[in-house]
């Protein structure tokens, strides 16, 4: 009766298989530090300029649409409280996300999406490496230390793009929109924004590792594997962050 | 022929291997003991390479049991496994070759993984002495991509035999390249065999790779393979034929045998001598 139920069931047993091994090898040896230090370095540098710049032309437009928006009313001065919660709660984290589960969940997905059908997966094993602990710990523990670094230079850089516009088009004082900025945003913001990219950082390598270890069937394979990471990664970043806005809101 | 009493350095017991409904391995027994090696025929799809993988746990078996170097390697976990794995060489169908590494890296790769770590210097002796062996020591610094398809299965070998292996597995190693080629993946399988005494899983759809085994042996004064022609070696009566057919075991035995099977699967693999 159940039985369409069964291979999706069947997924998310062997996701939560996949993330417990890759959570208890974080404390069991052998450790790959090498390979930590290449994964930030691909996830963290590598992503870099794409966050910049989307994060840049984010605090940008929220500024010049809010800034219409409270001309009405007269409150252009607080453009720069609604810019620093927008962005430090919410789109800050969520952009990059995006960013990086368009970018690196589909780069890990097909990296190990290939390496399952060369057979180097096969091999690894063969040769005494756990795959897991070789190449799914590394990029995952990567993945949770650079997206809020990353996080954090896209809120300070989409805030600058927001002074931008305040100061050139509005004509707000530097002071007027950093000191409005400033005090917006409490500690419980603070840890919420940084909170959702630690958690999105697990969620989308772990997305990216899961559908690059079950490839099959060729190069075209690879390229389904990709698509599934991007997509199950996004829809699990949207997911979370609307349940953890929903807690924070809650414990406001 | 093998010695009854020898230590069995593999063997299969009533192995089946199921994908869903699809039976790729169905009641296989057969074992392989020190300085044999077994041939396995089969056209694609039949389940050698299933039942390749199976030898070393990469692939967990529905019923029956799997013993590697007289250990039941039945339901172990794949940390269990590693030291045993360590003792067996491994050339996969493309070579397997980790992309991201040079030659040196992935041939030095079973001696830096392993748990008792050799000093820098002798991984180096060992992966200069295994590339010179496969003909390649001017590979050192080059990545896999930048290799032909038959220097990537030299690679390979080179990775498959560093450590030394008394077992080593080989998923069609011909396959895909030109008979010239082929042949010398060929002739450097039969040089481990015979200058290191290991034993050989040799899985192919090609007969002239089974040929070669039987009835080549390694001259270490010309450096090169010949004709055993009854002298006595060994290579012949140690080699030993199996031809699989939609997962089970249709023969097992020697060449003579082999070429004389009136089975009509079995036959096609055979070139008959005039």
């Amino acid at each position: 009766m159940f039985e369409f139920l069964k291979s999706p069931v069947a997924v998310i047993q062997d996701f939560y298989i996949l993330t417990g091994r890759a959570l208890a090898n974080v404390v069991r040896p052998p450790h790959y530090a090498d390979d930590i230090a290449i994964q930030m370095d691909s996830i963290g540098v590598g992503s870099l300029m794409i966050v910049v710049l989307t994060s840049f032309a984010s605090g940008l437009i929220i500024t010049m649409q809010m800034g219409r928006a409270l001309e009405q009313y007269g409150a252009t001065g607080q453009v720069g409280q609604i810019v620093a919660i927008t962005l430090v709660r919410e789109l800050g984290p969520l952009l990059t996300a995006i960013v990086v589960a368009g970018r690196n969940a589909s780069g890990i997905a097909s990296e190990l999406g290939s390496m399952k059908v060369t057979e180097q997966i096969d091999a690894m094993r063969a040769l005494g490496t756990d795959p897991i602990q070789k190449l799914v710990t590394p990029r995952m523990i990567a993945t949770a230390i650079m997206l809020p670094v990353l996080t954090i230079v896209a809120d300070f850089v989409g805030m600058i793009g927001g002074f931008f516009i305040a100061y050139y088009t509005i004509g707000l004082t530097p002071t007027a929109y950093w000191k409005t900025a400033y005090k917006a945003l409490e500690y419980n913001d603070i840890v919420q924004g940084l909170m959702k990219p630690f958690l999105f950082g697990f969620v989308i390598s772990l997305v990216g590792c899961f559908y690059g270890l079950r490839t099959t069937g060729g190069t075209q394979g690879v390229g389904r594997a990709t698509t599934e990471a991007v997509v199950v990664g996004m829809v699990w970043v949207f997911v979370l962050t609307s349940l953890i806005t929903r807690v924070f809101v809650n414990l406001h | 022929m093998p010695v009854e009493t020898q230590e069995e350095l593999l063997r299969f017991e009533g192995v089946t291997i199921r994908f869903d409904d699809l039976v790729a391995v169905d009641n296989v027994s057969f074992s392989v003991t020190p300085g044999q090696t077994r041939v396995l025929l089969g056209a694609a799809g039949t389940g050698k390479t299933t039942l390749l993988k199976a030898a070393i746990g990469l692939l967990p078996v529905n019923s029956g049991k799997v013993f590697l170097f007289g250990q039941d390697i039945t339901g172990l976990k794949e940390k269990q496994l590693f030291d045993l794995r360590s003792r067996v060489g491994v050339l996969f169908q493309e070579g397997g070759l980790f992309d991201s590494l040079t030659v040196e890296q992935n041939v030095g790769y079973p001696l830096v993984n392993r748990k008792k770590k050799l000093p820098e210097n002798q991984v180096h002796e060992k992966v200069q002495d295994a590339l010179s062996f496969v003909e390649l020591s001017h590979t050192l610094d080059k990545f896999p991509n930048e290799l032909s398809g038959g220097m990537r299965r030299r690679v390979g070998i080179a990775r498959a035999v560093v450590t030394e292996p008394p077992l080593v597995l080989y998923d069609s190693p011909t396959a895909g390249l030109d008979p010239i080629t082929a042949n010398t993946i060929m002739a450097l399988v039969a040089k481990e065999r015979d200058t290191q005494r290991t034993a050989n899983l040799i899985v192919t759809h090609r007969y002239q790779d089974g040929q070669i085994m039987a009835n080549f042996s390694y001259n270490a004064k010309r450096e090169g393979l010949e004709p055993t022609n009854g002298s006595g070696n060994g290579a012949k009566s140690q080699t030993i034929f199996m031809v699989m057919n939609e997962g089970r075991l249709c023969f097992e035995g020697s060449q003579a045998e082999l070429e004389a099977s009136k089975d009509e699967y079995v036959s096609k693999f055979v070139l008959r001598r005039r």
